[in-house]
């Protein structure tokens, strides 16, 4: 696994996540993560203070989840879902960086089939619940070379959000 | 002018940051080779092993989804977008 920087994110947005999660227990939730990544962009909050660049998750887009013939173990956000999530990101001044989803009573840990299908660059934030209750929470990143999932550890920002 | 092939934004880091990329082609395969002969490293996130689109790359001529077309042998002419879409899906 290659060392990645930590994603950042406020503590409201961490509990929206768990709550979505809760909310759809026991079927897989998803949404899309909204923020700014410095390798896309020079925006100074996408930097830190030593000019590397960073990833901060600033709003969540919440999405239905597609895959309603298997919605316990699946998800999915169609083509049609991730434009409209580019739209209402680009609509704050925003990238989608990223996705998460709930594992209900499963680790949050990535599946085979979870790497199968994944992009490389976007956050895979994913939320164990377990018995409705929302457990710990991990955040993802592809390899480029599509070998492996790398952990992408979370920094959770206290405090409101500005 | 040529066929103007936009670029998703998990593979921009791959094509030189660059949200889109022109090329002269006649067929989406041939847009799409053109793309990653110059941006080889978007390949293999685009293309199984054996060369087939992966199935949550989705990619439409102007708006219109190239499976219900002719695939990559979907006609283009200059002036023409060639979008790529993903899909996202996982689970336990």
């Amino acid at each position: 696994m290659t060392e990645t920087a930590a994603l950042l994110i406020s503590k409201e947005l961490a509990e929206g996540i768990r709550r979505h999660g809760a909310e759809t227990y026991p079927h897989e939730c998803c949404g899309a993560l909204l923020g700014r990544d410095g390798s896309l962009t020079q925006h100074h909050d996408a930097h830190a203070d030593d000019g590397t660049p960073r990833r901060e998750i600033l709003a969540l887009h919440p999405l239905v989840n597609r895959r309603e013939d298997s919605p316990r173990n699946r998800f999915e956000v169609t083509p049609r879902d991730v434009i409209e999530a580019e739209k209402a990101a680009n609509s704050q001044n925003l990238e989608v960086v990223g996705w998460y989803h709930s594992h209900p009573d499963h680790p949050a840990r990535p599946s085979q089939y979870d790497r199968d299908h994944a992009w490389p660059w976007y956050s895979y934030m994913i939320v164990s619940v377990v018995n409705g209750e929302p457990r710990e929470m991990t955040s993802w990143r592809l390899d480029d070379d599509r070998g492996e999932f790398s952990v992408e550890p979370i920094e959770i920002r206290q405090g409101a959000a500005v | 002018m040529a066929v103007k092939v936009m670029i998703p934004t998990p593979l921009r880091v791959y094509a030189g940051k660059r949200d889109s990329a022109e090329f002269p082609a006649e067929t989406v395969g041939e847009a799409l080779g053109r793309l990653t002969a110059q941006y080889s490293d978007l390949k293999k996130h685009l293309f199984t092993d054996e060369g087939k689109l992966r199935s949550f790359v989705n990619v439409y001529v102007n708006d219109e989804d190239i499976r219900y077309l002719a695939k990559e042998n979907t006609p283009t002419k200059d002036g023409d977008v060639v979008s790529i879409i993903p899909s996202i899906a996982g689970g336990c």
